[in-house]
């Protein structure tokens, strides 16, 4: 609040900004798919696209605050927006792990073509023998001249069958300690090398999938950061896809509450004493839980997150999971039916576009991907409060003698 | 909803740190455990040090008032601070609670007595239980920016006194808090089945102490029996505006007691943790068991979250948002429990010194308890926010 002039300031001049672009790009013209691409990447070039991102790739170099304002003239005005949805991991993680760690180059090449959804993003990090022991992945990437040559298997990929890149975490090393030998690299999934094979989850679909890598060749100019410097890399990716789950400006009663709160505000047959106790409680969690992620956003309205994200992640997987558990029990009968346990391969993920099983069973994947809470709690007492790290009998031995 | 600043501004940081450097020089905690043995010599010169030569007791009347002219936020840093070191002091009381109260009443009378407050020459309470909440779920329904009615809404009585003669009222109200420290008491009373609002000098009231749950805030029962009291409004063409000014008070002290509550549980989660970083048992550190790393990190994300509920609700206050009941609520509930979370961990954590009374856990835990009972418990502000945000519980 210090400087409430200069933060009006550019409140004024983005008005302008999105104005005169409006009025140069009439949304009212925008009608076939190739009207909508030229829309939004002349809204990239006019770095009104991600505001907090540089000048020359999106963005205005602006604090993250300013963003919600830019999207809700956009939308006001009719404008097409770049499916967010469908590209969560391109944009919640690889973008900003390619703006903190990319090359000039990269950022150029990668960026544009993210943010208007032509490309569209997965993670290859999970593997079976590395899940929250992620730094124990065991892909290999072995260099090849101008090239590298990866060969391992991924799993839990979710969206990788509909994705055109990935971010990916393999071992350049084996002779050193395990978060020593890992390198991070932009892997085409298009490559012949690539198999992508569904794997059926909880919900009867297969969002996720394994993922097996045989001879995929990457050039050395799609590897992010410096060799053997992949584990800070990829921790700059967990934090932001901690954060991009809670740090967000979003309205009272978004997500999972407002589901539940509608049907309770339409359906008064359905409710007991007991079940309104239950709700308020986590009404006003949900509501608690909206405002510390606001509350996060503005204290990195500028800079990277670190590890306190983590908090809010824990909440939102304990308040989804016991909402959705809450809404099974209100509707009754109606809960004991499930819309369709059909195996398909959806395009995404989108909580409150199914029914009530759907949002219970889906919302139990919420404390184990992007890190467990198990996890997530050993890392905010360990780098927030400063308690004792877990014994780790790995951490000083190569990783090629380790204990698998 | 607007986007509230829900951190802390410079200034208000520099209000905390000489709040924080003062209470850590004049009110260390052996000295409010000797509260509980009936010891209160701390206590007097505390609350003028803070109130009259720190200028706190003034913090929230206008600068032309003889005040700082600051707002809620301010006054939230304040028993942050107040809450951490358990502070024996009526500043929730008088300069919260009691000033909004005048402030809101905007009379003569009201405007002398607040910059007699703000001086620090008087020190004053709402005489109310420390129980009443601002609003209860039968009134609550219109609550934010209702017009009062004057008249009793159900199951929201704010008196127990009645005005008998021209100018004297009768009645006893039970467990007031601040009640023991005024000079001043602001006394709402029942006149022709409307409230009203009186000044009375403390020194013609029987106030019986009550031992309490809470020796750092002692309640007391206030007995009135034929005492002279003065009006501080009536304007017959406004017969709402003193239950206006008194619910405008509560709702100021239950907005701000989260504040005092994001204290309690902040000391609480930093002394545990600074405890077990160092305790060993099993040849090793406590707070290395994961078991014990979890508690703690779900804690601090407790902490965090009531932070962002406390300051929001601050917050509005400060800038009179339209959202102010919900943010009081929602602050009064979450923040209520969690402080009490709070001071239960860090007794249990501590193992047996937890339970000594050489060891200040034990305020914290009082205190905690307390105040989640105060102003409404959080099931009272659940019960009223599901009719603020309409969400009717099941039909008879
Ligand atoms: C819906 C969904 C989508 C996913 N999408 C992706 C994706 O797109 N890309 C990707 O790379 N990965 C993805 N994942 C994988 C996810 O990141 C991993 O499942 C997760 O990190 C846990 O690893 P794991 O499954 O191997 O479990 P494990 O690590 O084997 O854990 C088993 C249990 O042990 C606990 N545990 C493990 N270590 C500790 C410890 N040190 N202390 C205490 N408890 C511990 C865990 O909390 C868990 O309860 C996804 C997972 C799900 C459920």
């Amino acid at each position: 609040m210090a400087d409430e002039h200069a933060i009006e300031a550019i409140h004024a001049d983005l008005r302008t900004r999105v104005r005169t672009f409006l009025a140069d790009h009439d949304p009212a013209g925008v009608r076939t798919d190739a009207d909508r691409l030229e829309f939004l990447r002349s809204r990239y070039d006019a770095g009104l696209a991600w505001v907090a991102f540089p000048v020359g790739h999106g963005g205005l170099g602006l604090g993250q605050s300013y963003q919600s304002e830019v999207d809700a003239s956009f939308a006001a005005a009719g404008a097409p927006d770049n499916r967010p949805h469908a590209n969560g991991i391109g944009l919640g993680m690889a973008a900003p792990t390619i703006a903190a760690f990319g090359t000039e180059e990269q950022k150029r090449r990668y960026l544009r073509p993210l943010w208007t959804g032509e490309e569209i993003w997965c993670q290859l990090f999970s593997e079976p023998g590395a899940g929250s022991d992620l730094a124990n992945v065991a892909t290999r990437a072995v260099r090849d001249g101008d090239t590298w040559i990866v060969n391992g298997q991924k799993v839990w990929t979710s969206g990788a069958h509909h994705s055109d890149l990935a971010i990916l975490v393999a071992r350049t090393d084996i002779d050193l300690p395990k978060h020593r030998g890992l390198t991070y690299f932009l892997c085409d999934m298009h490559d012949p090398g690539v198999d992508v094979r569904p794997l059926r989850q909880i919900t009867g679909e297969a969002e996720f999938n394994e993922v097996f890598l045989t001879d995929v060749r990457i050039p050395d100019s799609q590897r992010l950061g410096a060799v053997g410097d992949g584990w800070r890399v990829a921790t700059g990716t967990l934090n932001n896809e901690r954060v991009s789950i809670g740090g967000k400006a979003t309205v009272r009663e978004a997500g999972m509450i407002g589901v539940v709160a509608d049907t309770w505000r339409v359906r008064p047959e359905l409710r007991t004493p007991e079940l309104h106790d239950r709700l308020m409680k986590l009404w006003v969690e949900a509501e608690v839980a909206r405002l510390t992620g606001r509350r996060l956003a503005q204290k990195l309205a500028q800079g990277q997150p670190g590890p306190e994200g983590s908090a809010i992640k824990l909440a939102f997987a304990r308040i989804n999971q016991q909402l959705s558990g809450l809404e099974l029990e209100l509707l009754g009968e109606e809960g004991l039916r499930y819309s369709d346990w059909t195996m398909v391969r959806p395009e995404r993920v989108e909580f409150t576009a199914r029914d009530a099983g759907y949002r219970y069973l889906r919302a139990k994947g919420n404390s184990i991907e992007g890190g467990t809470s198990e996890i997530l709690r050993n890392i905010l007492a360990e780098r927030v409060l400063g308690l004792p790290g877990e014994p780790r009998v790995d951490k000083d031995v190569p990783w090629k003698d380790t204990a698998r | 909803m607007t986007d509230l600043d829900l951190l802390y501004s410079e200034v208000e940081e520099d209000l905390r740190s000489t709040v924080r450097d003062l209470l850590a020089d004049r009110c260390p905690p052996a000295a409010v455990i000797a509260v509980y043995d009936g010891d209160r010599t701390l206590v007097d010169p505390l609350w003028q040090a803070l109130a009259v030569d720190l200028g706190l007791a003034g913090l929230l009347v206008p600068e032309d008032r003889g005040g700082a002219g600051a707002s809620a936020r301010e006054a939230a840093v304040v028993l942050e601070e107040l809450g951490r070191a358990a502070a024996p002091v009526p500043f929730l009381t008088s300069a919260v609670v009691a000033t909004t109260v005048l402030l809101a009443a905007g009379s003569d009378l009201a405007a002398t007595l607040t910059a007699s407050l703000a001086a620090g020459e008087r020190t004053a309470v709402l005489v109310v239980p420390f129980t009443a909440a601002p609003f209860t779920a039968a009134s609550g329904a219109e609550a934010p920016g209702a017009e009062a009615s004057g008249a009793e809404a159900p199951g929201a009585r704010l008196a127990a006194v009645d005005v008998v003669g021209p100018h004297t009222l009768t009645g006893t109200v039970t467990t007031v808090a601040g009640a023991l420290e005024a000079d001043l008491l602001l006394v709402p009373a029942y006149r022709d089945g409307r409230v009203t609002l009186y000044a009375v000098d403390a020194a013609l009231v029987d106030r019986r102490p009550v031992v309490s749950f809470d020796m750092t805030r002692q309640l007391a029962d206030v007995h009135l029996l034929d005492v002279e009291a003065t009006p501080v409004l009536d304007d017959p063409d406004d017969p709402g505006a003193a239950e206006r000014a008194i619910r405008a008070g509560l709702t100021a002290g239950t907005a701000l007691l989260a504040s005092e509550q994001l204290g309690v549980a902040s000391w609480c989660l930093d002394e545990t943790v600074k405890y077990l970083r160092t305790r060993r048992q099993f040849g090793r550190v406590v707070g290395g068991f994961q078991a014990l790393k979890h508690r703690l990190a779900d804690l601090y994300a407790g902490v965090e979250s009531a932070a962002a509920a406390a300051r929001y609700a601050a917050a509005a206050l400060a800038s009179g948002d339209p959202d102010l009941a919900v943010a009081t609520s929602v602050a009064a509930a979450f923040c209520g429990d969690l402080a009490v979370v709070a001071a239960e961990e860090a007794v249990q954590l501590h193992g047996g010194i937890g339970m000594t009374w050489e060891y200040p856990a034990h305020l914290y835990l009082k205190k905690a308890k307390a105040d989640q009972i105060a102003f409404g418990t959080p099931g009272a502000h659940r019960a009223l926010l599901a009719s603020l945000v309409h969400l009717p519980g099941a039909p008879h």
